[in-house]
């Protein structure tokens, strides 16, 4: 694999008495897709701003690109090239694509004049790179009349055009059909194709072990597995994986099951 | 519902706009991408103000031709509509924001009564003008630190903010006006006042100053970041916008605003009276609603604003104009809003 964007090593965060995350180590390396599996309350969501730099860690070591970082911060996590989309909030939806693109960075000549001919060109290029092409929509189409699917393609985009090198998806396939988690699929893969790598976050195991070429799934603040994509065969082997790490006993009803069918 | 449109459009025009297949855009383009359907749905809330006046002014013209044919009636409506024009327009960006002021009125007197004091000292109208601009945009900072530092609803502050300034001018002038009789000599007023060709000078400034707002609006960073604010302020906050500091700006514009509107009605009148701008209130805020900008924030006009402005100003002397009695104008100022309110509903999706 290529260059190590970012490796957290033995993070902890607590609020008070209560550990969130107890010890996780997670990497990312440029161009690969890890997907970060885990049910509520694992300690994704902890993650996520630890990553983003919204949230410090209570003690552990953040490195990026092989370098030890000291005060970690949102700005340092923007430097480092770290971009997170979350799902639904993130679009001004009455506004044009190229307006969603360019929010807060707009391209400007003197005084403050907006270049407009440069921001469609640019967008164009963007959501060609992530194969957001469409007879449809133009860059002036309203963010309000895309699908679900087409609005993570824009957030994509815009996180790209922010000299993103890895970007956060925080569940950006829930409430999605399976039409436009497909379209969304097709725009992680042109990001991964350009070089950029993608931390995919997500509850629905079929999704993610599609996407991805690492898992890591988290339990109760740990990481409970990390593994390659070649050593598992299935998605079932990772959902039966997860259930074992849930209810390290079995299920009650299913064990008893499993027993009877085995004698 | 397009596709049967597609081919009509795209015929016998599509060829001679050379527009649509322009640029590295090329992957994009669409039939229904012709540059006249996209300037109608891109201008639909303005152009649906322009269908609404276009009405009411045939209406007018048909219940009394002789009078709507004289340019006396268009003279007279001519004169007070810029002052009206100069609030419309910031209040769209206003409203765009997702905010509300209805502190306007009282700026308006306030900057003007400052404009009064420089003149009737014996200073020169342009300094006069100068101060004036700067007492708005000095009550617009205040009045949007107020509201947004202050973390306090525009609506009611603002109109709290009405009454506080209004107040203040009428305990410290007891109700005196002030007559500037030696302003029509000055240099002042032939720039911004006199007549050219039979038309009162303000409407060009007017003019002036909506097309650089429609330009501020829709070209420029400020129009680019009010609408992104009025729309998702969250986002924008986490794509670096300066969300407190846009909010305080558009409130900063209107004091602007008002700062021209009320200098010139006193340069219209030669008088300030402790009232000026009061009248304004009603008529202003409609014309940004009639003119199809909605409340709920992130979208508008600013010529559909402009528009509204006419519209409104064109009731109260096309009633009269066309021989129905005085008692008719409110009737018909409350049918024309219903009505446009009505059309742009329907004429606008609201994206959530």
């Amino acid at each position: 694999m290529g260059e190590r964007i970012i490796e957290l090593r033995d993070i902890k965060k607590s609020y008070g008495q209560v550990y969130a995350l107890g010890g996780v180590n997670l990497s990312v390396d440029r161009g690969e897709v890890v997907g970060l599996i885990g049910d509520n309350g694992a300690g994704k969501s902890t993650l996520i701003k630890i990553l983003s730099g919204v949230v410090k860690p209570t003690s552990g070591e953040i490195l990026v690109r092989d370098k030890p970082v000291t005060g970690w911060s949102a700005a340092r996590s923007r430097d480092a090239g770290i971009e997170t989309v979350f799902q639904d909030r993130a679009l001004a939806v009455q506004q044009t694509i190229v307006r969603n693109i360019f929010m807060g960075r707009e391209l400007t000549s003197f005084m403050g004049w907006l270049k407009v001919d440069k921001e469609i060109e640019e967008a164009s290029r963007l959501m060609r790179e992530i194969g957001f092409t469409s007879k449809v929509f133009t860059p002036h189409s309203i963010v309000g009349q895309l699908s679900g699917g087409e609005r993570q393609g824009v957030a994509i985009a815009r996180a790209i055009y922010k000299q993103a090198e890895l970007i956060i998806l925080d569940e950006p396939t829930t409430a999605l059909s399976l039409t436009e988690t497909a379209k969304v699929f097709h725009f992680v893969r042109q990001v991964r194709a350009s070089g950029r790598s993608i931390l995919f976050i997500g509850h629905n195991i079929h999704h993610v072990f599609d996407i991805a070429d690492r898992f890591v799934v988290l339990d109760r603040g740990k990481v409970a597995l990390a593994t390659d994509r070649n050593e598992v065969k299935s998605a079932e082997d990772l959902i039966n994986f997860m259930e074992d790490v849930a209810h390290p006993g079995g299920l009650p009803g299913l064990h008893e099951d499993a027993e009877q069918g085995a004698q | 519902m397009s596709k049967a449109m597609e081919p009509d459009l795209q015929t016998p025009l599509g060829t001679a706009s050379g527009k649509v297949a322009k640029g590295p855009a090329k992957e994009w383009s669409h039939p229904s991408n012709h540059w006249l359907r996209g300037f109608v749905l891109d201008n639909r809330a303005s152009l649906g103000t322009l269908a609404v006046f276009i009405v009411m002014m045939a209406v007018f013209m048909i219940a009394n031709p002789t009078v709507f044919t004289t340019w006396y009636l268009y003279s007279s409506v001519l004169t007070t509509l810029p002052v009206a024009l100069f609030v419309v327009v910031p209040l769209v960006f206003v409203v765009t924001c997702g905010e509300i002021d209805l502190s306007f009125p009282a700026t308006m007197g306030f900057a003007s009564w400052v404009f009064a004091l420089v003149v009737q000292a014996g200073y020169d109208p342009f300094i006069g003008i100068a101060a004036a601009l700067l007492t708005g945009t000095l009550l617009g900072f205040l009045v949007g630190s107020l509201v947004v530092y202050g973390g306090l609803s525009s609506l009611i502050a603002t109109l709290g903010m009405n009454f506080l300034l209004r107040g203040l001018i009428q305990i410290i002038n007891e109700g005196r006006s002030t007559a500037l009789t030696g302003l029509a000599d000055s240099s002042a007023y032939k720039i911004f006042s006199s007549q050219v060709w039979g038309i009162p000078v303000q409407v060009f400034w007017a003019i002036a100053f909506v097309v650089f707002s429609a330009l501020l609006y829709n070209r420029h960073r400020f129009g680019a970041q009010v609408k992104v604010v009025g729309d998702n302020p969250d986002s924008a906050r986490q794509m670096g916008i300066d969300v407190k500091w846009v909010r305080v700006k558009v409130f900063v514009f209107v004091g602007i605003g008002a700062a021209i509107a009320g200098t010139f009605s006193v340069m219209i009148n030669f008088t300030w009276w402790p009232t000026a701008g009061d009248g304004y209130l009603l008529p202003v805020l409609a014309s940004v609603f009639v003119g199809g900008t909605p409340t709920w924030g992130g979208i508008g006009t600013v010529v559909g604003g402009a528009i509204g402005a006419v519209t409104v100003s064109f009731i109260q002397t096309g009633v009269v104009a066309a021989g129905l009695s005085g008692f008719y104008v409110q009737f018909f100022n409350g049918l024309i809003i219903i009505l446009s309110l009505l059309g742009h509903k329907w004429n606008q999706a609201r994206y959530r």
